[in-house]
C-alpha cells in the first residue's frame, strides 16, 4: 500500500533515535577533548628523531646526518646540516651528528618515506596530532629540540615496531662485537702486513651503506 | 470550593489578568492600543523563544536520529546554542549584490516575517488566549499565509540571480499547488463546525465520550483523512523536507536564500519556522481539538499548556519526517499534489457530507455510517496509490551487483 514504505522509514529513524540513548553500539561519538580514544598502533602523522638516552636526547640521537631522508623527502620538508666534529654514537663509534635538523610539518605529507629509507632507524613516525599553533610559519617548523624523543617514547607509541627495531639493533651490535673479537684475535695471531686503517676512513664517511655493513669499520677504531 | 479548581482557574486566567494589570497603568484612551501591543509582544516573545529552541531541538533530534549527540558545547547540554547562533548571524557581513534591486532585496525578508507573524493573530492558544477572535479567522489565516509566497518571489526576483529566480518560481509552483489540498482538507472541518472562527471550531470539538474519548475531528473518518492531507500539504507549504525543493542545495545552491547573508538570512529562517508553527497551530486547532484536554479528568491543566503540548508534538513529527524522507523531485511533487492529494481531498468533502447527513442514525446504523465513511476514504486511497505508483517500483538494478 502507498505510504507503507514511509512508515517503515519512520520506524527506522525512531529506532535510531531511542537506540542512541541506551545502546552504546549505536552511539559511537567520542566527546573528544574530555574523552580520548586509544589511537591504533599504526597511526602516524609526522616524523620524530629517536634518541637513545632520555636524559640527554639531543646528545644521543641515532641520526648520523647522512641526509638520505632529506634527499628522498618528496615535499622536501627536511633540512639537515652536518656537524663539523664527530661524536661517539650509541655503540661508541665516532659519527657525524646533525647540527641542524628541521622538519617543516606544514609541508610534510606524512608519507613515511624518510622512515623507510633511514638505515639507522633514527627517524620514526610520531602520533602527536594536536599541532595547532597561533603562527603559520615558525611554529610549524620543528627543530631538533622539538623532534628528539627518547626510545622509550617510541616503545610506548609503536610497541611492536620498536621491539623489532631494538632486537635488530642488538643483534647487529652483537654480530659486530663478535666480528671485532675474531678480527682482534686474528690480528694478535698474525702480525699485520698492511695497516687496515688505510681503508677504514672511507667506510664510515660513505653515507649509503646499510647498518649491517657498517660495523665492519669498527675494528680499526674501537679496540685501539 | 476547594483549592484545585481555584488554582486551575487562576492559571487559566493568569495571562489575561497579567495583561489587564499592565494595561491599568496606562491612560484610558490608549488602553486598547496597549492591550494589542502587549499581545503582540507576548506572541513575539513566546514564538521567538520557541523558534530559538526549535532550531536547537531540531538539531538535537536530527543528531540523535543519526546517532550523534548534536550541539552540546554552548552551555550545559548546548542550551545556549540558539543565542550563539543569533550572535553569529548578527555579526556577519550583510552582502547585497550590486545588480540586486536593493529595496525589494531588503523588503523581502521583512515582509516574509511580517506575514508569517500576522497569522498568529487568529489562533486560539487557550480558552481566553486569542489575539483577535475573527468570525472569518480561517479565511484570514489562509489569506495572510498565502502572502508569504509573494515575499519569496520578491526575494528570488530582487536577488537578480538565476538560481534564486528559478527557486522562487519553483517555490511559487509548489506553494500554489499545495494551497489547494490544504484548503480542501480544511473545508470539511468548517462544514461540520458551521463556522470560520477558529475559536468556534475548537469549541465545536469540546466534550468526551465516557470522559476519555475526546470529540476531536481527528477521531472521525473524514477528520483522519483531512488531517493526513493537511499534514502533507503543511509540510509542503512550510518548505520542509521532503518538500524543500525551493532550497535544494544540490540543484539551486540555497534557492531564494542564495544572495542573502547575515541577519536577513536569519529572518528567512525565522519566517520559515514561524510559518511552520502557525500551520501546525492551525492543524492543532482544526483537527486536534485546539486547547481542549484529551480526557475529562485532565482538564485541570490550563488550556494553553494543552495547546503547547499538541503543537510541540506536531513539530517533533515534522522534525522526525525531515530526518526520514529524502527530497522529492519536482514532477513527483506536482504529481503528488494534483493527482493524489486534490482528488482525495475532494472525495473527503463527499464523505463529510455523508457523515453530516447520517448524523441522526440510530446506534446500530452508526456502525454502517463508520464503515461506509472509512471505506469511502480507504478504498480510493489504496486504488489511487496503486494506480499512481504502478510501474514505478520497486526499482530493479540491472547493472549493479545485488
Amino acid at each position: 500500500m502507498l505510504g507503507s514504505g514511509i512508515l517503515q522509514g519512520l520506524a527506522v529513524t525512531a529506532k535510531n533515535f531511542f537506540g542512541s540513548f541506551h545502546d552504546p553500539a549505536r552511539f559511537v561519538t567520542t566527546q573528544y577533548p574530555e574523552e580520548r580514544t586509544t589511537l591504533p598502533e599504526a597511526y602516524r602523522n609526522f616524523p620524530f628523531l629517536v634518541a637513545e638516552n632520555a636524559e640527554d636526547p639531543l646528545g644521543t640521537l641515532r641520526c648520523v646526518a647522512c641526509q638520505i631522508c632529506e634527499k628522498e623527502c618528496p615535499p622536501q620538508c627536511i633540512y639537515i646540516e652536518k656537524s663539523k666534529d664527530k661524536k661517539p654514537d650509541a655503540t661508541g663509534k665516532l659519527q657525524l651528528y646533525p647540527a641542524v635538523f628541521d622538519i617543516d610539518i606544514s609541508t610534510c605529507m606524512s608519507c613515511q618515506i624518510c622512515v623507510e629509507v633511514c638505515p639507522f632507524d633514527a627517524i620514526k613516525m610520531d602520533q602527536v596530532f594536536e599541532t595547532a599553533t597561533n603562527e603559520r610559519f615558525n611554529a610549524l617548523l620543528l627543530h631538533k629540540q622539538n623532534l628528539a624523543k627518547p626510545n622509550q617514547y617510541f616503545h610506548r607509541i609503536h610497541p611492536s615496531d620498536a621491539a623489532e627495531v631494538d632486537a635488530r639493533l642488538l643483534a647487529e651490535r652483537k654480530a659486530a662485537e663478535e666480528k671485532a673479537r675474531i678480527a682482534a684475535a686474528a690480528k694478535a695471531a698474525v702480525p699485520p702486513k698492511a695497516p687496515p686503517s688505510a681503508v677504514a676512513p672511507t667506510t664510515p664517511s660513505s653515507p649509503g651503506p646499510a647498518p649491517s655493513t657498517d660495523p665492519k669499520g669498527l675494528p680499526p677504531s674501537s679496540p685501539s | 470550593m476547594n483549592a484545585g479548581p481555584l488554582d486551575s482557574a487562576f492559571l487559566e486566567r493568569a495571562p489575561v489578568q497579567l495583561r489587564d494589570l499592565l494595561c491599568g497603568y496606562v491612560p484610558e484612551a490608549v488602553r486598547p492600543a496597549a492591550e494589542a501591543l502587549i499581545t503582540m509582544v507576548a506572541v513575539l516573545a513566546v514564538f521567538g523563544l520557541l523558534f530559538a529552541y526549535l532550531t536547537l531541538a531540531e538539531r538535537k533530534i536530527l543528531g540523535r536520529i543519526q546517532n550523534r549527540p548534536g550541539p552540546n558545547r554552548t552551555g550545559p547540554r548546548g542550551v545556549l546554542q540558539p543565542f550563539a547562533d543569533a550572535i553569529k548571524m548578527l555579526t556577519k557581513e550583510d552582502i547585497v549584490p550590486r545588480a540586486a534591486d536593493r529595496l525589494l532585496h531588503f523588503l523581502a525578508p521583512v515582509v516574509l516575517v511580517a506575514f508569517s507573524l500576522v497569522t498568529f493573530a487568529v489562533i486560539p492558544f487557550g480558552r481566553q488566549l486569542v489575539a483577535i477572535d475573527l468570525d472569518a479567522g480561517v479565511l484570514y489565516f489562509f489569506a495572510a499565509g498565502a502572502s508569504t509566497e509573494l515575499a519569496i518571489f520578491m526575494a528570488g526576483w530582487a536577488s537578480n540571480n538565476k538560481y534564486a529566480l528559478l527557486a522562487a518560481m519553483r517555490a511559487l509552483a509548489q506553494l500554489i499547488s499545495y494551497e489547494l489540498p490544504l484548503l480542501l482538507a480544511v473545508v470539511p472541518v468548517i462544514m461540520v463546525a458551521g463556522t470560520l472562527s477558529p475559536q468556534g471550531i475548537v469549541l465545536a470539538q469540546a466534550g468526551w465520550n465516557f470522559g476519555v474519548l475526546p470529540h476531536w475531528n481527528l477521531f472521525t473518518p473524514w477528520g483522519l483523512a483531512g488531517f493526513c492531507i493537511f499534514l502533507v500539504a503543511a509540510l509542503a507549504e512550510s518548505n520542509r523536507s521532503p518538500f524543500d525543493l525551493p532550497e535544494a542545495e544540490s540543484e539551486l545552491i540555497a534557492g531564494h536564500l542564495t544572495e542573502y547573508s547575515g541577519f536577513k538570512y536569519a529572518l528567512f529562517f525565522m519566517a520559515e519556522y514561524f510559518g511552520m508553527c502557525a500551520l501546525n497551530s492551525l492543524g492543532v486547532t482544526l483537527f486536534l481539538g485546539g486547547w481542549q484536554a484529551p480526557c475529562a479528568f485532565l482538564s485541570f491543566i490550563p488550556s494553553y499548556a494543552w495547546f503547547g503540548l499538541k503543537l510541540l508534538s506536531l513539530l517533533v513529527v515534522f522534525i522526525w519526517i525531515r530526518a526520514t524522507l529524502p527530497r522529492l523531485r519536482m514532477d513527483q511533487l506536482m504529481r503528488l499534489a494534483w493527482k493524489f492529494l486534490v482528488p482525495l481531498a475532494l472525495l473527503n468533502l463527499g464523505v463529510v457530507a455523508f457523515w453530516q447527513l447520517t448524523a441522526g442514525w440510530s446506534a446500530p446504523l452508526q456502525l454502517v455510517r463508520w464503515a461506509a465513511s472509512l471505506s469511502f476514504i480507504i478504498v480510493p486511497f489504496v486504488l489511487l496509490g496503486r494506480k499512481l505508483s504502478a510501474g514505478l517500483g520497486p526499482r530493479v538494478y540491472r547493472y549493479a551487483a545485488s
